[in-house]
């Protein structure tokens, strides 16, 4: 109980922004995983529903994951986390390789899925989905167990 | 972690899930404007299921554990006025969601009816309702709700 009394009484207002950007953009990145993976999971081969748990990916999860590292690392920087020297505390260490780890899963599942799209011209493509839809249940539950290290900072 | 870290975990987690279920339900919002059979609006309902669980789970644990939370921090009161803004916000984006759910719910059960019938072809009124702009405008109002939320918890406004 005192840590979260004292986090949230010692964070100085400048933080408020980056922070801000970082869980919106975390959120956004969510909401996207969230919708591809509905999508692509409950397309039955409906190639509608199969772009569309694509583009999810491609036009709300990117851009989310790209605000929410950007505002990761910014926030990291003005709370003094990535001078050197400085050992990273657990829940930041898990924040930050989650982030990575999953910015390049995000990266595979676009471009399977890219692929998998290109070729539902041809009838094809499906299995690559389903490689997608996978990736990004993997990456969505990555992300809870990243929103929990960094909600509740365990040590 | 500390019971209190663990609840705060799972607010926040909660929070996730309802902001979560909004983005999804913006991509079928989009979807559903090039929608006019019945069967392809129905096949949209399972994804609005899981939009359904996100947003009502979110909803629910976010005001539950955030009053809670309110109760049992030292540094926090129930009365300090950004917690009266977020508990009004978030009665606000509620109200608009539950509002939004029943406009879009017209061209769902208005399928359900044309397949009943066995009507399976395209339909110009399917299409105006799955395209309806109030329903829009209410998820438009319910989204910028959830933003000042996530303000209101960050920049934390009027804190004693």
């Amino acid at each position: 109980m005192g840590g979260v009394t004292v986090l949230a009484i010692i964070r100085p207002d400048s933080w408020d922004f980056p922070l801000f950007l970082h869980v919106l953009g975390a959120m956004i990145l969510v909401g996207g995983l969230l919708s591809s993976a509905s999508s692509l999971g409950f397309a039955r081969g409906d190639v509608r529903f199969l772009r569309l748990g694509y583009w999810s990916l491609l036009a709300v999860s990117l851009p989310g994951w790209v605000l929410m590292r950007g505002g990761g690392e910014w926030i990291a920087s003005r709370e003094g986390w990535t001078k050197s020297g400085v050992d990273d505390p657990t829940w930041l260490g898990i924040g930050f390789l989650l982030a990575d780890l999953g910015g390049l899963i995000l990266l595979v599942s676009l471009i399977v899925g890219g692929i998998g799209v290109y070729r539902l011209r041809q009838g094809k493509g499906s299995g690559l989905l389903k490689a997608t839809l996978v990736l990004a249940l993997v990456l969505l539950a990555a992300y809870v167990i990243a929103v929990w290290a960094m909600a509740g900072k365990p040590d | 972690m500390s019971f209190d870290e663990w609840v705060l975990a799972v607010h926040v987690l909660s929070a996730f899930a309802y902001v979560g279920g909004i983005v999804l339900f913006w991509m079928l919002i989009v979807a559903v404007r090039k929608i006019d059979t019945p069967g392809a609006t129905i096949r949209m309902e399972p994804i609005v299921k899981v939009g359904n669980v996100a947003v009502g789970v979110g909803a629910v644990g976010t005001i539950v554990l955030g009053i809670w939370l309110a109760f049992a921090l030292d540094s926090y009161a129930i009365w300090d006025g950004w917690i009266i803004a977020a508990i009004v916000l978030w009665a606000v984006s509620a109200a608009f969601g539950q509002r939004t759910g029943a406009a879009y719910m017209r061209g769902m059960t208005k399928a359900k009816e044309l397949d009943a019938a066995g009507q399976d072809g395209s339909n110009a009124e399917l299409l105006a309702l799955n395209r309806t702009v109030n329903g829009v405008v209410l998820h438009s109002l319910t989204s910028v709700a959830v933003l000042l939320i996530l303000l209101d918890m960050i920049f934390k406004p009027w804190a004693a």
